[in-house]
């Protein structure tokens, strides 16, 4: 086998990657759309080694060790992460307010004018659209831009920031019910419509059952996501640990913002038990 | 109706100690965090806050739609999508280079290192890591573009091990036993089986990358985000409510797009 691959090529044959010029090719257009995002981009690794920078970072990075553990500073610590804690639980159950009437209404599989071509079917058809469009529009806008609105209209603080995950996981809590509510087994709640319930009947008796699990582990994810969230989003003053880590940087105490870096890690890992935890327990 | 018995009732609606219980202590532990942050939801919808919200939100309309202005939001836009694909493309490079050692072709004490700092630089987020190179670099994009590159190649670096790992041994093996140099055992053995992976996780962290860039000019890195950010503490209501406008039909697209591009691979049984 070895010896007949060879002599089946003519001697002279050069080796060569069959594939070289279409790679080739495709580098070469890589490079040119690149060469001006670069420029956009302002890429300039120079910088790194600025001096003025380097002194900056090293001074700063520098107190990074031995992290701050007095006990004052610490209190602060412990009440601020009990603070972003508080703001993702209590986010996200406002969140399930907003998320649980707007999914209802986008499920096809509580819709009684599509069980046959009966009155009102256009109607439902439009109210669903827009009840699509304003959950796209809350959960397309970042929830960090949420909490820097909402910032200015609280002030600074973590009712901005509860708000701001409400808004923005009611968005996404909404689109996933109405999504698990289609996706299990319709028939019992055809059945309940088609025999003349009402619609809130028809979701109590014939969905809810076949899909509360799903619903509600995929909400426990959503409080692991809204707490990290909760973390960001003090960065605009939303309150938290996220606020304590902006005002730490802005004075350039590394001992500080290592310690804050150390309890958010934990507090992610801790988060992530519970979640992996509760659903466990629900499956 | 009546014919059915209460313990047949209490079955048919699967009463359980457990799950009451469960409800119970959710509805305290969601009812100490609205007391801890001393907040009363009942408030935002009195009369008063309703009109206060009215004003704030009429302030923000209508946006402006200048073309002078869009011009600048169209910069904006540029300048994010230039960070997140410089950021994602350094990722994927420097991602590659760590997943060597994290997959354990150095052995086992390169291995553990790499993981560590790979799951170091995907611990800390993209907001934390702009702060950070702000510092390190100065205002501007390219802060923003070396937070997402350090963040992401922890995501991708980790993704990339995992490839390498599971990918099939046997080319690699006929090349080594032919007598092939380590580097071209790895550039024609392996990278060939696992390139369409690489390329798919790359493409959906760029997607990713995309959100997040409209926001890290929050901490000063760029783009978008640092032009509402700007926009917002002038009290300049109207160009805010058109960046937001901006970064939501960013987002919508970027969606739009991916959705697209997967269900064109899904046909073409990719």
């Amino acid at each position: 086998m070895m010896s007949a691959l060879p002599s089946a090529l003519p001697p002279t044959a050069p080796l060569r990657d069959p594939a070289a010029l279409s790679r080739a090719g495709w580098t070469l257009a890589a490079l040119l759309v690149l060469w001006p995002l670069l420029h956009i981009a302002q890429f300039r690794p120079g910088d790194l080694f600025d001096a003025r920078n380097l002194k900056v970072m090293g001074n700063f990075v520098g107190q990074f060790f031995p992290p701050n553990t007095s006990p004052e500073f610490l209190g602060f610590a412990f009440k601020a992460t009990l603070e972003t804690l508080a703001m993702a639980t209590a986010g996200i159950a406002l969140a399930m307010l907003l998320a649980v009437p707007l999914g209802l209404a986008l499920s096809h599989s509580l819709s009684i004018s599509r069980i046959g071509p009966g009155p009102g079917r256009g109607l439902g058809e439009v109210i669903r659209a827009a009840t699509r469009f304003v959950l796209l529009v809350l959960r397309g806008i970042p929830e960090i831009v949420w909490a820097l609105l909402l910032v200015r209209a609280f002030g600074l603080g973590p009712a901005a920031g509860v708000l701001a995950v409400a808004v923005t996981y009611g968005g996404m809590l909404g689109k996933v019910y109405s999504e698990i509510l289609e996706s299990g087994d319709t028939r019992p709640a055809r059945a309940l419509l088609e025999s003349g319930s009402g619609r809130l009947m028809a979701f109590f008796y014939g969905l809810l059952p076949g899909s509360a699990q799903e619903l509600a582990s995929y909400t426990v994810y959503r409080w692991e996501c809204a707490v990290r969230a909760s973390v960001i989003m003090g960065f605009v003053g939303a309150g938290g640990l996220g606020q304590l880590m902006d005002q730490s940087m802005k004075m350039l105490n590394g001992g500080e913002v290592s310690s804050i870096l150390i309890i958010f890690l934990l507090l992610v890992l801790l988060a992530d038990a519970i979640s992996v935890a509760i659903r466990r327990l629900l499956a | 109706m009546s014919s059915i018995s209460l313990a047949e009732r209490r079955q048919a609606m699967g009463f359980c100690i457990y799950c009451w219980l469960g409800l119970a202590s959710l509805v305290v532990v969601v009812w100490a965090s609205f007391a801890y942050l001393s907040l009363d939801p009942m408030r935002l919808f009195t009369a008063e806050s309703r009109g206060y919200m009215g004003d704030f939100v009429r302030r923000f309309f209508p946006p402006d739609f200048s073309a002078d202005y869009l011009q600048r939001i169209g910069k904006g836009a540029l300048e994010t999508l230039a960070i997140s694909a410089i950021g994602t493309l350094i990722a994927a490079a420097a991602g590659l280079l760590l997943a060597l050692p994290a997959s354990g072709r150095f052995g086992g004490v390169a291995k553990s290192l790499t993981r560590f700092l790979l799951n170091f630089l995907r611990s800390v987020p993209e907001l934390v890591w702009a702060a950070l190179m702000v510092l390190a670099a100065g205002l501007g994009p390219f802060a923003g573009t070396l937070a997402l590159a350090l963040h992401t190649t922890g995501v991708l670096g980790r993704l990339f091990a995992e490839s390498l790992e599971n990918a099939p041994r046997e080319p690699a093996l006929a090349l080594v036993e032919s007598g092939a140099p380590a580097t071209l055992v790895f550039v024609y053995g392996t990278l060939p089986l696992v390139t369409p992976q690489l390329i798919a996780y790359s493409l959906y962290r760029w997607e990713m990358n995309i959100r997040m860039a409209t926001i890290l000019g929050f901490v000063g890195a760029g783009g978008l985000g640092q032009m509402l950010y700007y926009e917002l503490s002038l009290l300049h209501e109207a160009q805010a409510s058109s960046v937001i406008m901006a970064m939501l039909a960013l987002v919508v697209v970027v969606d739009a797009v991916s959705a697209w591009v997967r269900r064109g691979q899904i046909r073409a049984g990719g």
